[in-house]
């Protein structure tokens, strides 16, 4: 007697009930009373919000090129305004035959962010290109060589000087907090003790007081006649708040890394910074992307700040976008424009983050 | 039923170790009363340790006995407070130059391994040579193939760390140590951390390099793999070198009652 099969039995589908997407909806949303009165709720709350929000959003809405009196009698959003003043809410007060140059400006600079996403291009040599780049930006904006108008900093705005605080803050804070948290935990106690006194002091104030301090203090300290241009404080007051932010992150993932990988660098002979270089900082950084992406979201939005001081961020130039009393009542729509800029840019952020900590994670925590 | 894992060393590797080249004439190293306190806490008293160039010194003791301290000191991963390490006529000051060359003829291999784990096991293994001592990529990858072959694990070259088993981790970090061409080898609990399986294989790696004239100082409960290679046994407690002996006298007649105590324990 054999108790083998020898003939082949077909696959059967899954028992129904655990199933198909009623499968998945009994075993996540109705698996008991409280769950099931949570989902019944959330429902509820879904239909009673959603259809009106894409009635207004997208039905009603106004999307001709028409002015603001046809858009009061409709029901829907007026994205006629946006169309109206897009280019306001975008460059600012940046002269309005010259905005080509900050367009292209952007383009350059979002593209060169977005090339060094790239694995390949880790390279010592994207360091000169960044420079490059940046200097190109600058002269694109200011003008005075190669023909183009001279336009004062003053008078940059809107996305474009948004844009330059973000990445040059972005670029020049980190090596600055790298350095702040190498010297926090160094042996050195002079040196110790300025990196623990510039972090302290810095994180203990507030942005808009440092922005202040930047623009109406420091002209004070300087000898008369000379003059420190009104954006480049903006910039230095934000990558110095930045910097010691980030500074402390950088330290937690430092003091996350196991005493073994010390010894091991020092067992082999390795010097201080070839240490830190190739073994302490690789690591330590990719502990920490999560919250050094979340201190740049967090900068890039921030950037809104220096509005107080009369710069005139993408925040202020949609502000005055709407101050034209015809158009007054139409700010819902331009801070939804605005919203869904910050938003493309930080969600890309916070995507590529992930993206790198999935790559840089080379299976030892599992 | 449980396996019963067998620790033996393999026969052909411990007769190669038997026929190792004899232990020279100079000491490579010497700790003249050597002295080291943790705050309050005296954790080397009066040590003096000669070893000979090609010697091999099993270290054993209880725990907390300052084993590790003893073998740290060393390299300098410790500081001593009194007295003289010289290290192949070296002497061990603060002066940064003098410890980075000692420790460049000193390998050393942890309880945890302590690889590298964002480097393969390649790069692991290329980065001292490659960075301290300033070998060609070439060269030093050709000497860490070699090495890793020597160890038994060539096809896990391009692997991370995390992929590998402790014993294979354990065994990469001895290639690593040795692509460095030390003089040296300081061993700190190399198995301890390990599965029983695994044991064996690290241990006869170890006693394959015992073979070919490596100075190896070794802390290590493994009575087995001292039997084997050991010139000389040193028994610690609370700090002190209590006792000292070729493997042979030391287990079969240990002076001391401390000794005995140990012996009867780990036995
Ligand atoms: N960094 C340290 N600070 C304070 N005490 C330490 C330190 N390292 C080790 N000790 C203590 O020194 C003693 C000896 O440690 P160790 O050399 O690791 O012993 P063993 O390796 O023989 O088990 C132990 O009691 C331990 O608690
Ligand atoms: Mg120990």
């Amino acid at each position: 007697m054999s108790f083998v099969a020898n003939d082949y039995k077909p696959e059967q589908p899954p028992p129904r009930k655990e199933s198909g997407a009623l499968g998945w909806a009994r075993a996540n949303l109705f698996n008991s009373w409280f769950n099931t009165a949570l989902t019944l709720l959330a429902l509820y709350f879904l239909i009673e919000t959603v259809p009106p929000l894409i009635r207004w959003l997208f039905i009603d809405a106004v999307w001709g090129l028409v002015g603001p009196d046809v858009c009061r009698e409709a029901d829907g959003a007026c994205w006629s305004f946006i169309r109206l003043k897009y280019r306001q809410i975008l460059f600012g007060t940046y002269p309005f035959d010259q905005q080509w140059r900050p367009l292209i400006a952007m383009i350059l600079i979002v593209s060169v962010a977005l090339l060094s996403c790239i694995r390949r291009f880790w390279q010592p040599w994207m360091v000169g290109v960044w420079i490059a780049t940046l200097f190109i930006y600058i002269t694109l904006l200011g003008g005075g060589v190669f023909g183009l108008r001279p336009v004062r900093t003053e008078l940059w705005g809107g996305l474009p000087l948004t844009l330059m605080l973000a990445f040059v803050g972005i670029a020049v804070a980190f090596p600055i907090s790298v350095l702040l948290a190498l010297g926090r935990r160094s042996d050195m106690p002079i040196i110790k003790a300025i990196c623990v006194g510039y972090i302290e002091l810095i994180r203990g104030v507030p942005l808009i007081t440092l922005l202040f301090m930047a623009s109406f203090m420091l002209p004070l300290f300087m000898p008369s006649g000379v003059s420190i241009d009104a954006v480049l404080r903006a910039q230095v007051a934000i990558i110095v708040f930045v910097s010691s932010y980030l500074a402390e992150v950088i330290r937690g993932g430092l003091q996350a890394l196991p005493k073994g990988q010390y010894e091991a660098a020092h067992t082999l002979g390795l010097s201080y910074w070839q240490m830190q270089r190739k073994i302490i900082l690789p690591q330590a950084l990719t502990i920490s992307i999560p919250p050094i992406v979340n201190t740049y979201l967090g900068l890039f939005k921030d950037t809104s700040l220096v509005a107080i001081i009369s710069l005139t961020d993408l925040l202020l130039a949609t502000r005055q976008s709407f101050a034209d009393p015809e158009w007054r009542r139409f700010f819902v729509e331009a801070y939804i424009f605005v919203a869904l800029i910050y938003w493309v840019f930080c969600y890309y952020m916070s995507k590529y983050s992930q993206y790198l900590e999935r790559v840089l994670n080379t299976g030892h925590k599992r | 039923m449980s396996k019963q894992v067998s620790t033996e060393i393999d026969p052909k590797i411990a007769e190669a170790a038997r026929h190792a080249p004899k232990p020279g004439m100079d000491n490579i190293i010497e700790m003249n009363g050597v002295n080291k306190w943790f705050g309050q806490f005296h954790v080397l008293r009066d040590i003096n340790l000669k070893v000979k160039q090609g010697e091999r010194i099993v270290v054993c003791g209880p725990s907390g006995s300052g084993k590790s301290t003893l073998i740290r000191c060393i390299n300098r991963l410790e500081e001593h407070q009194a007295g003289q390490i010289v290290v192949d006529g070296i002497e061990l000051t603060n002066d940064v130059k003098k410890v980075e060359t000692i420790r460049r003829e000193v390998g050393m291999v942890f309880q945890h391994f302590n690889l590298f784990p964002h480097l393969t096991v390649l790069q692991n293994c290329t980065l001292g040579p490659i960075w301290v001592q300033k070998r060609p990529q070439r060269e030093a990858e050709e000497t860490a193939r070699k090495y890793l072959e020597r160890v038994r694990i060539p096809e896990q070259a391009n692997k991370y760390p995390g992929q590998l088993s402790g014993g294979q981790q354990q065994r990469v970090a001895i290639a690593r140590s040795l692509c460095m061409n030390p003089r040296v080898m300081l061993f700190d609990e190399p198995t301890s951390a390990l599965d029983p399986e695994m044991i064996k294989e690290v241990l006869d790696v170890m006693v394959g390099l015992a073979s070919t004239g490596m100075t190896m100082l070794v802390v290590t409960h493994e009575m087995g793999f001292a039997r084997t290679v050991a010139d000389r046994v040193i028994f610690m407690d609370e700090g002190q070198i209590v006792e000292e002996n070729t493997p042979e006298p030391f287990f079969s007649n240990p002076q001391h009652e401390r000794t005995k105590l140990f012996l009867s324990q780990i036995l």
